[in-house]
């Protein structure tokens, strides 16, 4: 009996051996628990997983998105044949182009739906407005990711459609005219627009989309999740003060602070 | 005066004036497209309604901004004792130790040899991704074959490479229309088949020749279409629902202006098109037609009347 919890002990010190000298040298383990685990109301619902749902289609078409640019072309003279290769040759290359191109709807779609309830359970309001105005800024990021995508399978429709939409951009006031020719690499839309805008679809506009993703993570740890309206819990960071009545929506930082920073005497 | 939830400081009165404000904007936007009157109305309601919202906040954080009490340094005996985390601090900050040059010289050093070095890796990058597509722009003279081939008083579709070096992804339409001779010289009618609302090739609104189809061939551009057409009902945007004369003249839809036009030239009896203009109206017809004529305009930007002054500057075409 003795010999096997012995060896069990062993056992158990070797398989969190490697866990406990990764955390020794980084502290990941405890940053992955300051990152995942914190308070959340127990009168939350569905509504809250509406921001992973997104997080996770737009994590679908950065997957997608790398493995289909292992086989497009973007040249005005192949880039359609080699979407029809995808699409027809390559093993489930339709599967894989399918995701990426329904996966942009939905992506969009849930962009709105997060929008939506995070406007109809207040949780834009204070401390949270920082965090509206980074969401606000990655739903344009998100949908100028969708109009760089549009022209990329190189049919009627799509570059037809990059047409009109330059040339909307063309109509703004005072910069207008100069923003599309930017985004045209030239007066008129020529081989550089396919390979420019291939280039932002891929590169810059994802970078900051993750630059921005991160940014509003990084407030949504720091901030807690907010209780829904009809909710008498509290939630967001910090614990709860007995002494006090519980604080729907939130514990601003400045009770915070007095918990942390209040020196034994 | 604490909310038990706790988060309503933060809040401005409600009131009704942004509503009214935003009412006098849709009005106004309205009105652009419909009147100047009723643009006019809207901008008064919305001076009126953001005046008076504005008035609303500022008295709001007038008032909101509290008292700042006298700190003295001993509180009276009666008051009650302050919480750790308010008052005066136990042990005050110490006085920010005095920086010596030297410091001061390494770290604007550092600071600017950093920006010195980085402004010299940007700043050609950045160029090199802007620049390109305002420079070395302009067009180049396409050559669509003997005059010949243009039937006076009627209306062909042609279709030619515009930049050999770009390929067929330069192919662009005119509807060019020979008008006889003016004064001696040839005249044609030469219309860019971009729609000026928002681009798209709009059509002849009649039958379209195709079985008369001509190729040309041009020199060091490609062959040339030619398809005799019958715009009897002008040009219509398959788009949008922009409806042109045959003039190019808008006479129905969202267009903002009249079609581009081509500058052309004969040159050993062969019809050249030459740059683009942008035209704001053409009166009368054919060779003796009077054109408005601007420096070329993207689609959907106005040349002329005071819309014309949102977009003042071009940027090379």
């Amino acid at each position: 009996m003795a010999s096997k919890s012995d060896r069990r002990q062993h056992l158990e010190r070797a398989a969190t051996y490697p866990i406990d000298w990764l955390e020794e040298r980084s502290g990941l383990i405890g940053g992955l628990r300051y990152f995942l685990f914190r308070k959340v109301p127990g009168d939350t619902n569905w509504f809250h997983t509406l921001g992973s749902a997104t997080l996770t289609a737009f994590l679908v078409q950065l997957a997608t998105g790398v493995i289909l640019a292992m086989y497009y072309k973007p040249d005005p003279n192949s880039a359609h044949a080699s979407i029809e290769h995808i699409t027809h040759d390559v093993t489930l290359g339709w599967l894989v182009r399918g995701m990426h191109k329904w996966g942009a709807s939905v992506f969009i779609i849930l962009l709105f739906l997060h929008m939506g309830r995070v406007f109809l359970f207040g949780a834009y309001k204070y401390p949270r407005e920082l965090n509206w105005i980074v969401g606000v800024l990655l739903l344009a990021t998100a949908l100028f990711e969708g109009l760089t995508g549009y022209l990329l399978p190189w049919d009627q429709t799509s570059y037809w459609a990059t047409v009109v939409a330059i040339n909307i951009n063309g109509t703004a006031p005072f910069v207008g005219p100069f923003l599309a020719s930017l985004l045209r690499g030239g007066a008129e839309i020529g081989p550089d627009t396919l390979a420019r805008f291939y280039s932002l679809h891929m590169l810059l506009v994802p970078g900051a989309l993750i630059g921005l993703i991160t940014l509003h993570l990084y407030l949504v740890v720091r901030l807690g999740v907010t209780s829904p309206p009809w909710s008498d819990e509290a939630a967001g960071e910090g614990p709860p003060e007995p002494t006090k009545p519980a604080r729907a929506g939130l514990v601003r930082p400045r009770a915070r602070t007095a918990v942390r920073g209040r020196p034994t005497e | 005066m604490e909310d038990p939830r706790g988060n309503m400081e933060h809040q401005p009165p409600p009131s009704l004036w942004p509503i009214g404000f935003a009412v006098g904007i849709v009005c106004l936007l309205v009105g652009l497209i419909v009147s100047w009157v009723a643009a006019a109305v809207g901008a008064a309601i919305a001076a009126v309604f953001g005046f008076l919202w504005a008035r609303d906040v500022v008295a709001a954080s007038r008032r909101e901004r509290p008292a700042v009490p006298v700190e003295t340094d001993g509180a009276p005996p009666s008051a009650r004792p302050l919480p750790a985390d308010e008052g005066p601090p136990a042990m005050p900050e110490a006085e920010p130790a005095e920086r010596f040059p030297r410091s001061v010289f390494l770290e604007a050093s550092t600071l600017g040899l950093g920006a010195l070095i980085g402004a010299i890796v940007t700043l050609p990058v950045l160029g090199f991704a802007v620049l390109p597509a305002f420079l070395k722009q302009g067009h180049k003279d396409v050559d669509l074959g003997p005059i010949e081939n243009f039937p006076e008083g009627q209306y062909v579709v042609a279709t030619f490479v515009s930049d050999a070096k770009q390929g067929y992804i330069s192919r662009r339409s005119a509807f060019i229309r020979n008008n006889g001779m003016a004064d001696g010289k040839p005249s044609f009618t030469c219309i860019s088949n971009r729609c000026v609302h928002l681009g798209c090739p709009v059509q002849p609104g009649g039958p379209v020749f195709d079985s008369k189809k001509k190729e040309v061939s041009s020199s060091g551009h490609g062959p040339v279409e030619l398809i005799p057409a019958l715009p009897a009902a002008g040009f219509i945007c398959p788009c949008h629902g922009g409806a042109y004369d045959q003039e190019g003249n808008r006479i129905a839809g969202p267009p903002v202006r009249a079609l581009n036009r081509f500058e052309f030239l004969i040159k050993d009896g062969h019809l050249i098109l030459a740059g683009m203009y942008s035209v704001s109206s053409v009166s009368g017809t054919g060779a003796t037609a009077r054109i408005h004529k601007y420096q070329l305009a993207g689609p959907g930007q106005h040349i002329d009347g005071p819309e014309a002054w949102l977009y003042p500057v071009q940027p090379p075409h």
